[in-house]
C-alpha cells in the first residue's frame, strides 16, 4: 500500500453521508471529533452515539453493544488516532469476534481537532495490517471514493468482525456539532434500539 | 506464578451468586491472582461471558456499550488497573451509565512489591477523585452482600461504584520468600 503522506483523495463529508444512507438498520458508535460530527452533518438520527470524549472508546463501546444486541449490525465509525489510541481493543474484537461489528477508520493521517498534527498511520503504522495480526480476518482499505459499494457491502452485510481503512483527504470542514449532553445521547440511542421506554 | 486460591470464606462464589442473580452476565477483566476463583466461576457458566482485555479501561467502554444493548457487565481488575482507567471513568459518568468495578487490593497489607504500593494507595483516592462511589472491604463474609449493593446502586441508581477487597483478605504474593 502507498503512503504518500497526506495525498488521501476521499473527501470525508460526502463519503461518510454516501456510506450512512446504506447502512439499513446498522446503528452507529463514532468516535469522539470530527467522525461524530461527519455523522451529524450527515443527518441527525437517533441511533448514532454521537461521542465528545472518550478517547479509545468507540471500538469498545460498539464491541460491547454487538455482544448485548446480536440480532443488530453494529458500526463504530472512528478516525485514526482514536483507533490507535484503542489498537488493543482490536484483540479483544477478534477474540470475542461477534459476526454483527464492524470497524470502519477514517483515517486522515493527523489528529485533524487539535491542530493536524502528523498522526502515527501517515509513514509507518498500517491499521489494518494491525487488525489482521491480532485476528481480525476481513480487512479492506479504501482509496478512492469508487471503493463505497465493496465498503458499504463489507461493514453492513458481511460477516464480521470486519475493519475497514478509508484514506481520506485532509480537509476543513463547516462545523457540525451535535447534542453533547451525554446521557440525553445515550437515553434517545437506547429508545431507539427499544431497551428504553421514551 | 499460579496464585494459591483464597482460603477461609468461599466469597468467590458468593460474587458469583450475586452477580448471576442480577442478571450480570458480563465480566471484562485483566486478571489478578485474588480473581482467579471468581474468574473461573463465570468462564465455566455457559450463561456469561468472560472477556480478557489488554488494558483495563477497554472494560469501562465495554461495560457501556453493553448498558446501552440493554444488558449488564461488570469490570474487575487488580488496583494497579484502576490508574489504566482514569479518563474512560468519565465517559460512563457523562453517559450517565452504570458502572460496576471489582478490585482486588494491592500495594496496601504487607506487600511485597515496591512496585504495587504507589497505585494501590491511590487507588480509593483517584477513584472518589473520579466521582466513583468506593466501597471497602475488609472481612471475606462482607464481600458479598457489599458487591450487591454496589451493583444495585450502580445499575439501578445509574451510577459509578466499585468494591475494593482489601489485600489483608486476599493475602500478599510472596515470591517465593519468608
Amino acid at each position: 500500500m502507498s503512503k504518500s503522506l497526506k495525498s488521501n483523495k476521499i473527501g470525508r463529508r460526502k463519503f461518510v453521508a454516501e456510506l450512512l444512507a446504506l447502512r439499513g438498520s446498522t446503528v452507529i458508535v463514532p468516535g469522539l471529533g470530527s467522525a461524530t460530527w461527519d455523522c451529524f452533518a450527515a443527518g441527525d438520527s437517533a441511533d448514532y452515539l454521537y461521542s465528545w470524549g472518550g478517547m479509545g472508546l468507540a471500538v469498545p463501546t460498539a464491541l460491547g453493544l454487538a455482544l448485548a444486541q446480536p440480532s443488530r449490525r453494529v458500526l463504530a465509525l472512528t478516525g485514526d488516532g482514536e483507533m490507535m489510541m484503542g489498537i488493543g481493543s482490536l484483540a479483544v474484537v477478534a477474540d470475542q469476534a461477534p459476526s454483527n461489528l464492524a470497524i470502519l477508520v477514517l483515517d486522515n493521517e493527523s489528529f485533524g481537532e487539535t491542530g493536524r498534527q502528523t498522526g502515527l498511520s501517515a509513514q509507518k503504522a498500517d491499521i489494518a495490517a494491525v487488525a489482521r495480526g491480532f485476528g481480525i480476518a476481513h480487512t479492506f482499505v479504501a482509496t478512492s471514493h469508487d471503493d463505497l459499494p465493496t465498503l458499504a457491502k463489507l461493514l453492513f452485510e458481511q460477516p464480521g468482525p470486519s475493519l475497514a481503512v478509508a484514506k481520506i483527504a485532509l480537509s476543513e470542514d463547516p462545523w457540525a456539532l451535535p447534542e453533547k449532553d451525554g446521557a440525553a445521547i445515550a437515553r434517545r440511542f437506547q429508545v431507539a434500539l427499544g431497551v428504553a421506554k421514551p | 506464578m499460579t496464585e494459591q486460591a483464597p482460603i477461609g470464606h468461599d466469597w468467590s462464589s458468593d460474587v458469583f451468586d450475586v452477580i448471576a442473580a442480577r442478571n450480570i452476565n458480563t465480566v471484562c477483566t485483566i486478571p489478578d491472582g485474588g480473581l482467579t476463583r471468581l474468574l473461573n466461576l463465570v468462564k465455566a457458566a455457559p450463561a456469561m461471558r468472560l472477556i480478557t482485555l489488554t488494558t483495563e479501561e477497554e472494560g469501562i467502554g465495554i461495560a457501556a456499550g453493553v448498558w446501552l444493548g440493554g444488558g449488564r457487565a461488570m469490570v474487575a481488575m487488580q488496583s494497579s488497573g484502576v490508574g489504566n482507567c482514569i479518563n474512560a471513568i468519565g465517559y460512563p459518568l457523562t453517559l450517565r451509565a452504570p458502572l460496576l468495578m471489582l478490585v482486588t487490593m494491592r500495594g496496601q497489607w504487607g506487600e511485597f512489591n515496591p512496585w504495587q504500593v504507589p497505585m494501590g494507595q491511590a487507588t480509593p483516592i483517584v477513584l472518589e477523585a473520579m466521582g466513583v462511589k468506593c466501597f471497602s472491604v475488609e472481612r471475606a463474609e462482607e464481600i458479598g452482600e457489599t458487591l450487591a449493593a454496589a451493583a444495585d446502586m450502580a445499575f439501578n441508581g445509574q451510577q459509578s461504584t466499585a468494591v475494593l477487597i482489601s489485600q489483608r483478605v486476599i493475602g500478599a504474593k510472596g515470591f517465593g520468600q519468608k
